[in-house]
């Protein structure tokens, strides 16, 4: 217990630090996801061929190795003097993002042809058969897959912590170099991290109640 | 690609514009391409002697050495993982109450920690009272290690076993009961045999996070594949520079090869599933879609008691197919 209030300022850093690296690359990963699963789905080879190359390659790489390609490799590219942070943001997202591609993706999929085809022989334009059509319904089987990714990015977003980035489990690295009770502090970052997921769960959870389609 | 969902089939103004996209999209990713390349070239990653090092055998045996650390910590952590998911997806539907709750507790709290949580508090764990538990040197990382994967993934395994048995059709387990099986005969011969065919393809797809998540090693200075890596990277000097980029390359591709040969297995595996004719569905070879928190893995599995209890049969009727389109309007009389 005194582990907690004696260090309750660098907790809450650390808390505060997981929800923003974790918000940040999940909307930058959901922005990512979305093109990405858009030029997997294009009638444009080079752009589909580009999508899967960039999925089978984030998927099968260990996140650890991508962030030691941006600290040590991506650098000798262009160095653009990103901080810490942003290189954790980076990586994270880049990593999210294949997997919300493929989430996106397999929502389209399951959208049946058939309603297309009516909706394009009614004289639907593109963007009124994408809007009115195929994404209320595709955005639904969406949501648990997603609701999954999110979970597994605030996880991952702990790996940002062995990398200097303030998070949870810098907080954890920080005390028990000092020598506390690794059990105590094994307890805190464990709740810190069962609230968060418990949020983002309970979140997607009204999302898809509230977004009920009819099959 | 004749007919998607998204697009029509194209005619001759749409191939001409798709041709155009096509091409601006080549040129703007092989420029891309080239410039990354040329920037690496002039920083002379790319000179002979930057690569010669992997001729030498101190590198050679390092990286081997890396690779079979790698895929010892996997086997053993693969192996255990799926022994505890089987427990644990056994005990989640036991009929005593506190069993169930604790594998429910268990598996809820593991699988809400970074795994990488897990493993440094293992770590920190063995290193403090490395007297008492016997475990000293490399072991340590080796165990916390494998004590987490085995631990993180075993919470994912059991839930996948636990959809599975819930595609088991009821009928099966019913008969089961009323020719007089035993629950643990149930278990044993019905249901765990047709939960893990239905769903290898899925465990195999975890077990690829299984192999990608042992280069949480590195963060615990453990040696497997991308800790050796590191080191050799630092310890080498080729024309005043760490050899990064080439290390970084052989190893990225050395993971992605491992992993892709396991995704493919399970890929396989699931194309076979589809063609056989047992009557058991295969899942797909994807990441399991387990939701967090407290909740049922899967969404509509209930609390998977009630199938290992004889119950009554209630026969219900399908529901009636809904219409996408409101509901069905009454011919118009015509005249």
């Amino acid at each position: 217990m005194n582990v907690l209030l004696d260090h309750w300022p660098e907790f809450r850093e650390g808390f505060i630090g997981t929800i923003w690296l974790t918000l940040a690359s999940g909307l930058l990963a959901m922005l990512l996801g979305v093109v990405l699963a858009g030029f997997r789905v294009s009638p444009v080879p080079p752009l589909r061929f580009f999508g899967t190359a960039w999925v089978t390659l984030f998927r099968n790489t260990p996140l650890t190795l991508l962030f030691l390609v941006i600290w040590f490799a991506v650098p000798q590219v262009f160095d653009l003097g990103l901080s810490p942070w942003a290189k954790a943001l980076v990586v994270l997202s880049v990593y999210t993002s294949s997997f919300v591609c493929e989430a996106v993706r397999s929502g389209i999929n399951t959208v049946p042809l058939g309603q297309a085809e009516a909706a394009r022989s009614i004289g639907m334009t593109f963007f009124q058969t994408l809007g009115t059509i195929i994404l209320p319904q595709a955005v639904r089987t969406v949501l648990p897959p997603l609701s999954s990714i999110f979970i597994a990015l605030t996880k991952n977003s702990a790996i940002a912590g062995a990398f200097s980035v303030t998070e949870l489990f810098g907080w954890q690295k920080l005390l028990s170099d000092k020598g506390f009770p690794i059990a105590w502090i094994f307890l805190w970052v464990a709740l810190g991290y069962l609230v968060i997921v418990f949020v983002i769960s309970i979140f997607f959870r009204v999302l898809e109640r509230s977004l009920e389609v009819a099959r | 690609m004749s007919a998607s969902v998204l697009y029509d089939a194209p005619g001759p103004k749409a191939r001409l514009r798709n041709r155009i996209y096509s091409v601006v999209g080549i040129a703007a990713i092989v420029g891309f391409a080239v410039f990354v390349v040329m920037r690496l070239a002039d920083r002379g990653h790319f000179d002979s002697a930057m690569w010669n090092i992997f001729n030498n055998a101190g590198v050679r045996a390092s990286i081997r050495d890396g690779i079979l650390t790698t895929l010892k910590v996997f086997a053993v952590a693969g192996v255990l993982s799926l022994v505890l998911g089987a427990l644990l997806a056994v005990a989640r539907a036991s009929d005593h109450r506190p069993v169930r709750w604790l594998a429910t507790g268990f598996i809820e709290l593991f699988r809400a920690i970074p795994l990488l949580i897990t493993i440094f508090a293992l770590w920190v764990l063995f290193l403090t009272y490395k007297d008492d538990l016997g475990v000293v040197g490399e072991n340590n990382g080796f165990w916390a290690l494998v004590i987490g994967l085995t631990v993180y993934n075993a919470t994912v395994q059991a839930e996948v076993l636990r959809a599975g048995f819930n595609a088991v059709p009821k009928g099966q387990v019913e008969a089961a009961y009323a020719i007089g099986l035993r629950k643990s005969q149930v278990m044993t011969s019905l249901l765990l045999p047709q939960a893990i065919r239905s769903m290898l393809p899925t465990v195999i797809s975890q077990l690829v996070v299984t192999l990608k998540d042992t280069s949480l090693g590195y963060i615990i200075t453990y040696s497997e594949l991308l800790y050796a890596a590191r080191q050799l990277a630092n310890n080498t000097l080729v024309n005043e520079q760490s050899p990064y980029v080439p290390v970084i390359m052989v190893t990225g591709t050395i993971y992605v090869l491992m992993c892709l040969a396991l995704s493919s297995l399970a890929s396989w595996i699931e194309r076979r599933g589809r063609r056989a004719k047992t009557g058991i569905k295969v899942a797909a070879a994807a990441e399991p879609v387990a939701e967090g928190g407290l909740g049922d893995a899967v969404p509509g599995a209930g609390p998977a008691a009630p199938l290992l209890e004889p119950t009554t049969v209630e026969t219900q009727a399908s529901p009636e197919p809904r219409d996408t389109d409101g509901p069905d309007e009454p011919p118009s009389k015509t005249n």
